[in-house]
This record gives C-alpha cells, structure tokens and sequence, in this order.
C-alpha cells in the first residue's frame, strides 16, 4: 500500500506526542477505539482562561494512518474554541491526508476522539448541557 | 555481492527469488536455438527433447518427496493442486460419504476449497490447533467419523512456521481408510518429505518459494494404493487425464532444477538459516512484552513471527522501510480481521495485530540480519514512545479491565 506524502510527513514527524495533566480542570481526555480493533487514539486539549484550545497532545496505537489523523488533529485544534473544534468533520481530515477509502475509520476514530476530548472537558466544568444542547 | 542488500528482503515464505542456476536451465528452454518443443508431440526430436527434459524434472520432483515420477502430476502451483486434491477426492469418493476435515490454521488454497464444498451440500469440520499451532491428533481420532472421506493437513504452516507431525495423522488415517491429503507448498527444502512413510495420498508442490519459477507446482498422487481424483481441468488428457493443457517446459524445467538443489543443499542451507533466525531472535528476545507465535522446536528453520505488545503491525512496518516483511495486522489485507492463523492459536486481538512474520532464506545474510535487529528495535522503541497502550502498561493498568468503545 502506498502513503500519501502528508501521512509520511506525520508519520515520520508526528506533531504533538504526549500527555497533559488528566487530572487539570482545563483539561479534556479522550480516548476512543479498541486495542482488538488495531487502534486506540488518546486525545488531549488543554483551553486558556477564554475556553480557546491552547495546547493539545496525542498518543496513538494504530496503523500509519491513525497516527497521522491524530497527529493532524492536534493541528488543527489549537487556537479553537470548543465550539470550533467540535465542528471539526472527518471527511477534513480525510481531504487533507488524502487518505484511500479503506483508511477512512482512521479520520472518523480522529473526529470521535475531539468529541470525546470535549465532552470530557465540559462534564468537568459542569457543562455537560450545554454539550448535548450544542 | 554486497552483503547488505537494501531493501533487506526477509519473505522469503512469500515467495522467493529463482536461484541464478535455475534461470540458466529455465532460459535454455524458449528459444529456436532451445528446448522449446512440445513435451506432447510423438513425431519429432523437438518433442522427444522436451519430453526428456520433463520426465528429468518429474524425477527431481519425485526424489525429494520419495515417490515415483509416475505419481507426479503437473499443475500450476500449490493452489491448483489443493484444489484438485480436495475437490477431486470429495468428489470421487461423495458416494462413500461428504465429509471432509482440515485444520483453521490452513492456507486459504485449501479453506475456501473447502468452503466451495460445503456449498455443494459437503460437511467440513475445521480443527482448532493448540496453542503452539500444532495439531493434537487426538482431536483429529475423535473428529473421524463414519462418512470422513478425507483428511487435509498442511506440513509447514506459511505464517507461524509450525511443522504439523503428518506421519502420525498418515498412520490414522491410513488405518481408516480415509485419504490423507498435505499441503507441502512451504516444505520443500526446508523440511524432509517421505510419501510412503508418512503414508501421505495426495500432496501439493509449488516451486516458488523454493528458488524456482511462480505458476508451476504439482500435485503427488499416490498410485499404490490407488488413489483417484476427478479432474478439474478437462482437454486434451496430460497428466494421465488428471489435468490437461499443453506442458510448459520451461516451468517444469524451473521445477525440477529447484527441486534437484533443495534436495542437494537443504541440510547445509538448514543449518546456515537456523543460525541466522536465532541470530535475529537473539537480537530481539531481551525487548519487553515480544512474543513469539508458534513452536519455536517444531518448526522451519526461516520463520520467526513475532509479536511486539503495545505497537500496530501495519505502522511497524512502515517504519521499516528498508525492509521487506509480512503482518498479521488487519490493516494489511482487505479483511477487517486480523490474522486468522494468530486467532485460531488462541492469541489476543492486540498481539495478533502486533505481529510480524520474518522469514530468512538462502540469500540472507549476517549484515542484513544486524541491520534487522537494529532497525526494529528503534521502530518498536519510536512507537511505543507514541502508544496509549504502552503508557497505560507502564502505569500499571491492566488492559483487559479497560472498557473499551469498540467501534
Ligand atoms: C501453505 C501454502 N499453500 C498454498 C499456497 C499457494 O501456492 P501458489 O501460490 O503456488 O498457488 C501457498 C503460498 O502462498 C502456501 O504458503
């Protein structure tokens, strides 16, 4: 199978790697996919005192594609509000990777682990209704 | 020749490159000034000559799995023959009885031949192997039923290595009378083949993955006693009517070649891979959580299929660019699953989908083997450094408590 550049380029460079403070209330955990399905993504977002995202690190178990969706992610995330970053759809993802069709659960794994990652961060601050009314 | 080729080719269970010495034989069999004749035609020297050179290869063939070259029948590989083992058997014995049974750990040539026997109204019965991939033949006695008509077991399993003990399932089944069919598409060269000691009916050949041509192999068809198969290609007769279609000479050539120096060098080439797979083990086996899948006894010398926890197969492999290996990961194949063979071994989803397969060959070097295990060990350190799992581990969780969203 062949790799598009971009997904070499986060592959090889992957932006982002790491861990923030799960325990902080400024930040959001998520965490989606199943180690029998060949992926779990840890998403993490971390917003200023306005609720932009500010920092956003990420850990990948997963094939080429899965790291570089994630990678990408934390991209894209920063400097967003939470509003902004929950808009954030896949098929983005999948344009800006130019991933083939049978890596596109890859970008929708990406997509769930923002959604996870604001809803963790919501429910923390007592938001949690405003989430579901979002 | 330099003795760090890159890419560093470890596939050689894939398929292998035709050694230098076959291709001679092969290329002096197409030309105008070569052996070019039709094996079939009665009525000229260029017939004779190619016909010469058939039954020449038919008895390299035959030597190494100690049969008659009358027993030899010519197909296109190893997924033809188990097709027309498998499907010849059922089908010439379906008024004794319809059932088969075979193994999970099978090659698909024999699987999905099977399942097209289940479509005609056959019953198969698929054994789970233990733990390290061999068969225990006590379940196989207790799966033989009144209506069994044939037994499909391969020798050497292409993934995991495993060498299954065939001269003990050939003594069961003999004793019922049952026909014992092997695929032996992994074995020549690498492991000892007796057809009459392992009391073995039908078994498939291919010369691919022993230094010879792809699109040749042959199906050994025991004659005493008699075994008859219905054919499954119909024309002009060849093979004792047992598959038609003018003999590619060239091919068959390839074969016999291959098969003349496996017979000749596998002892001293057995000895010089084995090194070379502990050398590569050796290298890997002190790294955390890596498993090896299979027997490490009871099998080839060439295979190594192991798994690293905590990192995707398909990812690893990207990282190793320069070198050439297979996965048991999803992510490589179509399917959604991964491997099947790692599966029916009882192993987890995460390791099989953390797995890679080795396989080392007569071309395999030292240099290339130090290059492997330096190149891995950085691929499998990078990844875990970006793994959730691995962090997970580390911190004490057990994986196995952890609810997962599946999706
Ligand atoms: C065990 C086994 N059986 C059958 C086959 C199919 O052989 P061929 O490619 O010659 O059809 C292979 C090779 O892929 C194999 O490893």
């Amino acid at each position: 199978m062949a790799y598009s550049d971009k997904v070499i380029d986060h592959y090889e460079n992957p932006r982002n790697v790491g861990k923030l403070d799960a325990d902080a209330n400024n930040v959001g955990t998520g965490m989606v996919g199943a180690p029998a399905c060949g992926d779990v993504m840890r998403l993490q977002i971390k917003v200023d005192d306005n609720g932009v995202i500010e920092d956003a690190k990420f850990k990948t178990y997963g094939c080429g594609s899965a790291i570089a969706s994630s990678s990408l992610v934390t991209e894209m995330v920063k400097g967003k509000t939470l509003d902004e970053a929950a808009a954030i759809k896949n098929m983005e993802i999948v344009e800006e990777l130019a991933l083939p069709p049978v890596k596109i659960h890859c970008s929708v794994l990406a997509e769930d682990a923002i959604a996870a990652a604001i809803a963790d961060l919501r429910e923390k601050r007592g938001e949690a209704k405003a989430e579901s009314a979002a | 020749m330099s003795s760090l080729n890159i890419p560093v080719y470890l596939d050689y269970s894939a398929t292998t490159p035709v050694d230098e010495r076959v291709a001679k034989a092969m290329s002096d069999c197409l030309t105008l000034q070569g052996n070019f004749g039709n094996p079939a035609s009665r009525s000229h020297v260029f017939g004779w000559k190619a016909e010469d050179a058939v039954t020449e290869a038919r008895k390299n063939v035959a030597t190494l799995i100690g049969a008659n070259p009358k027993e030899i029948v010519w197909t296109s590989g190893a997924t033809e023959s188990d097709n027309l083992a498998i499907k010849g058997a059922a089908h010439f014995n379906v008024k004794k009885g319809k059932h088969v049974i075979t193994m999970k750990t099978e090659h698909k040539a024999v699987l999905d031949t099977c399942r097209q026997l289940e479509r005609e109204g056959f019953e198969v019965t698929y054994l789970d192997p233990e733990e390290n991939g061999l068969l225990d033949i006590n379940k196989l006695a207790s799966a033989i039923r009144e209506d069994t008509t044939l037994v499909s077991v391969m020798h050497v399993n292409n993934e995991i290595g495993v060498i299954q003990d065939v001269a003990a399932i050939g003594a069961l089944t003999r004793s019922k009378g049952i026909v014992f069919h092997v695929d032996a598409a992994q074995s020549p060269g690498k492991v000892a083949l007796d057809v009459d000691a392992m009391n073995i009916d039908l078994l498939s050949l291919c010369a691919h993955k022993a230094y010879g041509p792809k699109g040749i192999g042959a199906l050994y068809v025991r004659r005493k006693p008699r075994i008859r198969i219905e054919a499954q290609i119909h024309g002009g007769g060849h093979e004792r009517g047992m598959r038609s279609g003018t003999l590619a000479t060239h091919q068959i050539v390839g074969m016999g070649e291959a098969f003349r120096l496996a017979h000749e060098e596998m002892e001293e080439e057995n000895k010089r891979v084995e090194a070379l797979r502990d050398r590569l083990y050796d290298g890997l086996k002190d790294m955390e959580e890596v498993y090896v899948n299979g027997d490490l006894e009871q099998r080839i010398p060439g295979n190594l299929n192991i798994s690293f926890n905590f990192v995707e197969g398909e990812s690893l492999m990207m990282s190793l660019k320069d070198i050439a290996v297979s996965s048991g990961s999803a992510c490589t194949s179509d399917s959604l699953e991964p491997s099947y063979v790692l599966r029916a071994l009882g192993r987890n989803d995460e390791l099989a989908h953390s797995s890679l397969r080795f396989t080392l060959g007569r071309f395999t070097t030292e240099e290339e083997v130090d290059f492997t295990i330096a190149e891995v060990r950085k691929a499998v350190e990078k990844l875990r450094d970006l793994s959730p799992l691995w962090d997970m581990f580390k911190d004490g969780v057990d994986l196995d408590t952890v609810q997962w969203a599946a999706h």
